[in-house]
């Protein structure tokens, strides 16, 4: 089968170093200059276009990245992603109105939550495999869902109001409706994710999370720290996670729990196997796609959702290891030991 | 507090069995289908959802009923009840087949690992939940009440009330017959064999993609009899309303160890059980809360479930 990521990778190295940066140069004008493409065929026909670039686009561009560290990269299938995306999100909403922090003293801080959490939730979750893995960290989810719900402090279903916009850097000012200030913030922050995971990826934490993915076991008696590793995947995720959640209450000003169901969870994990899981480049076009897809099929207006999972079972069904796999030298391994 | 509690006991024991028994058929539907695959059939929690709405169609525009008639009784009452059983279990049985076709075969054939047909059987319940939502306009569906829930009798001061009652005896039985049919018939062996090592099993002449198909259905007949079952306690539905239950129910399923259909009926009893009490403790807004706790120290300590250990045993 015809495989556009074997393809890119050619032509990518067979690239100098000047090619090389010509193409990543032009790839991020491309990307950058979309806010301007609004009169196109890309144009969404209900939502504001360049809102819906800014969310659900880019901020499930960013997630996908997170998620892939955890799902493609170690192959610990978590379904409770959205878990980090809300603490990032209600530690801003909390200091954004209860103290004088501006939103980029308060990223850190968001960043630092989710990846503390990360680690409450990975110590004891990642001492079990697969399906029970699974079935724990979406518990985890639904329970920081439920107790934003419930407790006062976080506002319960009304969740929290008037959470103030970032202030202008380099007088750039972030208003309300500048979506395309937001997608150029969220753009800096999934160019830096990608090279956070690309150079991990080549390094040694890299090659720990493919051998835990390929054979725990025989990793572990091959020396390889699975454990530790495990648990920084998983923190690595969700400081991610954490950073988009920041953003995203910044941008939108209210949040509630109902922004943080399951069902994000779950689009995160659809992204990054419909994408290609393991192949950052995969995962980000997944999480394009089907952050772009219900808004423009919006004209199917009610029915837009049940197209949406037919395409989902299409896709699946059609190609499983998603629109742009992983490597071949990598998925060949796996077969041999699925045989 | 604790003697509100020590008053209301046995009617909250009463009220935890009947939903323990329901969260047991539709565990069933996952551990069943989770022992042949080894695969969480994500699509289950809308195949009970569709099986409440069989429920409710037979009893409002099969027999008519409204919100305003008379209660059924005597004969009519029990053709009612037993044709709407019937149907759910029918229904969602096909349902849960045509699923495993749609979502699973193909996948299964390319032996493509465990996530894609997760994603594709996201697909297929997002297809089913959003096609009852446009067709019911989001709103929930209000079942007429056929049977007048009566008490049957008192026990330490608690109501025995009819519904439960029906509830937890149909269930034992058809857990009963489940059980039967695993262990004792022709096909019940051939799931076994398919569950213990599919290749060995394929290489004996077993069928497998039949094997497939009748565990499916097998499964969806219990998720459709909890249908019914939640219907009739509940008395209403909605197209979002398998959701909740399909995580509470996969969470018995691996409280007791997926795979294994005792773990099911004892995670499902114990899951209803501590459900009920933790909403009469700490309000009913917790309750989902301490399930995962329970769940998060249960798998802590014993990983595979409370018993698990008859399945990896044979899974290795």
């Amino acid at each position: 089968m015809f495989n556009l990521r074997d393809k890119g990778a050619e032509i990518w190295e067979s690239q100098g170093r000047v090619g090389r940066v010509a193409i990543a140069v032009g790839a991020i004008a491309i990307v950058a200059a979309l806010p301007f493409m609004g009169g196109t065929f890309l144009n969404t026909p209900v939502a504001d276009y360049e809102s819906v670039l800014v969310y659900p686009i880019a901020m499930f561009v960013l997630m996908a990245i997170g998620l892939n560290i955890v799902i493609g990269k170690s192959g610990l299938l978590d379904l409770g992603y959205v878990a980090f995306f809300a603490i990032g999100a209600y530690t801003m909403g909390l200091l954004g109105t209860k103290t004088e922090l501006n939103t980029w003293e308060i990223l850190p801080i968001g960043i630092a939550m989710a990846m503390f959490s990360g680690i409450i939730l990975g110590v004891p979750a990642l001492k079990l495999r697969g399906d029970y893995l699974a079935i724990i960290t979406l518990g985890f989810g639904e329970i920081v869902r439920i107790v934003a719900l419930n407790l006062g402090a976080l506002g319960r279903s009304e969740g929290i109001q008037g959470i103030p916009t970032p202030p202008g850097i380099f007088g750039i000012e972030y208003a309300f409706d500048s979506h395309r200030i937001y997608y150029w913030t969220l753009l800096i922050l999934i160019l830096l994710a990608i090279w956070m995971v690309r150079r991990l990826s080549a390094r040694r934490a890299g090659r720990a999370w493919e051998s835990i993915r390929q054979d725990e076991d025989a990793a572990e008696l091959l020396g390889v720290p699975t454990f530790k590793y495990k648990v920084w995947a998983f923190v690595l995720g969700a400081s991610v996670g954490g950073a988009a959640g920041v953003i995203y209450a910044s941008k939108t000003l209210f949040i509630a729990p109902d922004n943080f169901t399951l069902q994000i969870s779950i689009l995160i994990l659809a992204c990054v196997v419909f994408g290609g899981m393991g192949n950052i480049w995969g995962v980000i076009l997944g999480a394009v796609i089907l952050g772009y897809l219900p808004d423009r099929i919006r004209f199917l207006s009610d029915a837009r959702l049940l197209v949406f999972g037919l395409v989902l079972v299409l896709m699946m069904n059609l190609r499983p290891d998603g629109i742009l796999p992983r490597k071949k030298r990598e998925k060949a391994i796996v077969k041999k030991d699925a045989s | 507090m604790i003697g509100n509690f020590l008053d209301q006991f046995w009617s909250l024991t009463f009220g935890g069995l009947s939903l323990g028994f329901i969260y047991i058929l539709i565990a069933l539907g996952y551990t069943m289908v989770y022992g042949v695959l080894r695969m969480i059939n994500f699509a289950n929690s809308e195949i009970f959802m569709v099986g409440t709405f069989a429920t409710i169609i037979i009893i409002k525009d099969v027999f008519q009923f409204t919100q305003t008639s008379e209660y059924a009784t005597g004969f009519r009452l029990w053709l009612i009840l037993g044709t709407a059983l019937i149907s759910s279990m029918l229904v969602s049985g096909i349902l849960s087949m045509l699923v495993e076709m749609v979502a699973y075969r193909r996948l299964r054939r390319m032996n493509s690992g465990v996530l894609a047909p997760l994603i594709s059987a996201i697909g297929v319940s997002m297809v089913l939940s959003e096609s009852v939502r446009i067709l019911t306009d989001s709103r929930p569906v209000a079942s007429p009440r056929a049977m007048e829930k009566k008490f049957l009798g008192q026990f330490f001061d608690a109501g025995i009330r009819i519904d439960n009652t029906i509830i937890v005896i149909s269930a034992l039985v058809l857990f009963g017959i489940l059980i039967t049919f695993v262990n004792k018939t022709r096909m019940g062996k051939a799931i076994r064999a398919v569950s213990m090592n599919p290749n060995a099993a394929r290489l004996m002449g077993i069928n497998i993609d039949g094997v497939i198909s009748a565990t499916f259905l097998v499964g969806g007949l219990m998720t459709g009899a909890a249908g019914f079952f939640y219907t009739l306690k509940y008395e209403n539905t909605s197209a979002f309303i398998g959701f909740e239950l399909g995580i509470a129910a996969f969470t018995a399923a691996i409280l007791g160890g997926i795979g294994n259909i005792k773990g099911a009926f004892y995670g499902g009893l114990a899951l209803g059980l501590l459900e009920t009490y933790a909403s009469f403790f700490l309000g009913t807004q917790w309750k989902a809360v301490t399930v995962f706790v329970v769940l998060v120290l249960v798998l802590y300590t014993r990983p595979n479930g409370l018993f698990g250990e008859a399945l990896t045993q044979t899974r290795a």
